[in-house]
């Protein structure tokens, strides 16, 4: 019996449920969503593409004219490339909406500005 | 009894009740099982020769990937290996962060299965209120830890973040409302009589043949046999913790049921004793990327019961060989025993008492697609056997 009183006052309540596009929850602090490059910071020692366990950031070049190549189809969040780069120069966002109907689109470049 | 003719029926690989694709054979005499063939083998992913190919670091995630419902249990039970060749000690603030995500993991599997078991005898209403419910162990989780389902709290050497003083009044908040919660589905589910007439007597393990067949987890609990790695092999806190292990004289599915809401109650006593006795101190000790020659077995009680892993180390950054041993597996020949003499409705409950995950356990066959013959192969057969299909392409 305890059921049907749990479904009924479910029943008059309003749906746990949130309608998505339209109603967002904002994702907790520290959650681990794109990881962005700050390349004041970057010296280009290229330990986030070697440690990186889904190969998702490529390197082109070295030291301070390095670029950085972020492929956001292949990553999978683990937050490894900010824990293990030197200058703290890797920092995760809390953005998650990252689906995209061409890969091409899912390329994230860096480069230094000089 | 039966029609004196026994009818053979194929259950899976593709099937409405299974979620995961895996065969069973059934030999059927009227509405009777006489008989259980599994055949395991459909969702191989190769997750142990991968292991070969990347780093230590790189493997903590990949090792996450296993399961998705136990993700904690399989890094917990990883770094422990890698820590044991290394000889590491974590420090103890560490091993008390891991026992409290292990035990938030807890209840989030728990939770979830017992939504699964009364999906498939039908309570759809129960399934819906208990996953909804769950959604608040999922916000702890994720707020702990920064994602919902692979956490990638620990790390060799330690944890990668700490559970600071101004998270610990949200946490208890939660643990509070799921206490309330888990209490009221305790009451529901052993007063409900749809419940009862479907899972009493549904599934009969009894405890000697649980002990022969080597059952693990709240399967093996559920049949009174007090057999827990957290007491009897204790790792991270578990040694300085007070809990009981629950176990119920059942033997069947309304027993695992109740010992699965029965241990999310401890869970949450386990995780209040462990945030209000958190020693202070280091979150990890740094480890060297290379780990020195040598073997490790760990084991961890993972919410479906005991999981073994075992590294070897050849002294790089690589392991030689790694072998995951996941609980599903060990208690396939129980399952088997329970199928026996049941009818063919009580197919769907049984099976999924285990809390069977078998992308998790999937090994491989080697199957003659002639004679239908299932092979086992020892390394050099089976190296000879690569050469010759090389040679022919």
């Amino acid at each position: 019996m305890a059921i049907i009183k749990e479904a009924i006052k479910q029943l008059l309540s309003r749906p746990v449920t949130l309608k998505y596009p339209f109603e967002r929850v904002a994702p907790p602090e520290g959650f681990r969503g794109r990881p962005v490059w700050d390349m004041r910071r970057c010296i280009g020692c290229g330990l986030c593409s070697k440690i990186c366990p889904s190969g998702a950031i490529e390197i082109i070049g070295k030291g301070k004219e390095a670029k950085i190549k972020y492929y956001v189809d292949r990553c999978m969040f683990c937050g490894q490339c900010a824990e293990s780069c030197p200058r703290n120069a890797i920092a995760m966002t809390s953005e998650f909406e990252l689906a995209n109907y061409s890969r091409e689109k899912m390329l994230y470049e860096y480069e230094r500005e000089f | 009894m039966g029609y004196g003719s026994i009818v053979k029926v194929p259950f899976g690989p593709q099937h409405p009740a299974l979620k995961e694709p895996e065969n069973f054979t059934f030999e059927i005499d009227g509405d009777i099982i006489v008989n259980v063939k599994p055949r395991i083998g459909y969702n191989h992913r190769g997750i142990e020769k991968a292991m070969e190919a990347r780093t230590y670091i790189q493997n903590i995630y990949l090792a996450e990937r296993i399961c998705g419902i136990c993700s904690d249990a399989h890094t917990t039970c990883y770094c422990q290996a890698i820590e044991e060749l290394l000889n590491v000690e974590v420090p103890s603030r560490a091993k008390y962060i891991r026992t409290v995500i292990a035990e938030l993991e807890r209840i989030h599997s728990h939770s979830l299965w017992v939504g699964i078991a009364a999906h498939e005898i039908g309570f759809d209403t129960l399934f819906m209120h208990l996953w909804r419910d769950r959604e608040t162990v999922m916000d702890i989780l994720e707020f702990v830890s920064g994602n919902r389902v692979h956490y990638a709290m620990n790390t060799i050497g330690g944890v990668r973040r700490d559970i600071t003083d101004e998270m610990i009044p949200k946490i208890n908040s939660g643990l509070n409302f799921l206490e309330k919660k888990i209490k009221h589905y305790i009451n529901t589910i052993s007063n409900e009589p749809t419940i009862l007439k479907r899972t009493v007597n549904v599934g009969v393990l009894k405890p000697k043949d649980a002990v022969e067949l080597c059952a693990v987890g709240p399967t093996l609990r559920a049949s009174g046999v007090k057999n827990d790695v957290r007491k009897d092999d204790p790792y991270a806190a578990y040694d300085e913790v007070p809990f009981n292990v629950i176990t119920n004289d059942g033997c069947d599915v309304f027993a695992r049921i109740i010992v699965r809401c029965e241990e999310m109650l401890e869970s949450i006593r386990i995780i209040r004793y462990a945030l209000e006795h958190m020693p202070s101190g280091m979150t990890r000790v740094r480890v060297p990327l290379v780990v020195p020659p040598g073997e490790s077995v760990s084991r961890v009680e993972a919410p479906r019961g005991e999981l073994i892993h075992y590294a070897k180390s050849n002294g790089t950054s690589k392991p030689e060989r790694y072998k995951v041993r996941s609980p599903t597996l060990a208690n396939i020949p129980a399952l088997c025993k329970m199928l026996m003499g049941q009818h063919v409705a009580d197919i769907p409950i049984v099976l999924a008492g285990i809390d069977p995950c078998f992308a998790c356990m999937d090994r491989v066959a080697i199957i003659d697609l002639k004679t239908g013959e299932k092979k086992v192969f020892n390394f050099e057969v089976f190296r000879r056997h690569i050469q010759k299909c090389y040679r022919k392409h």
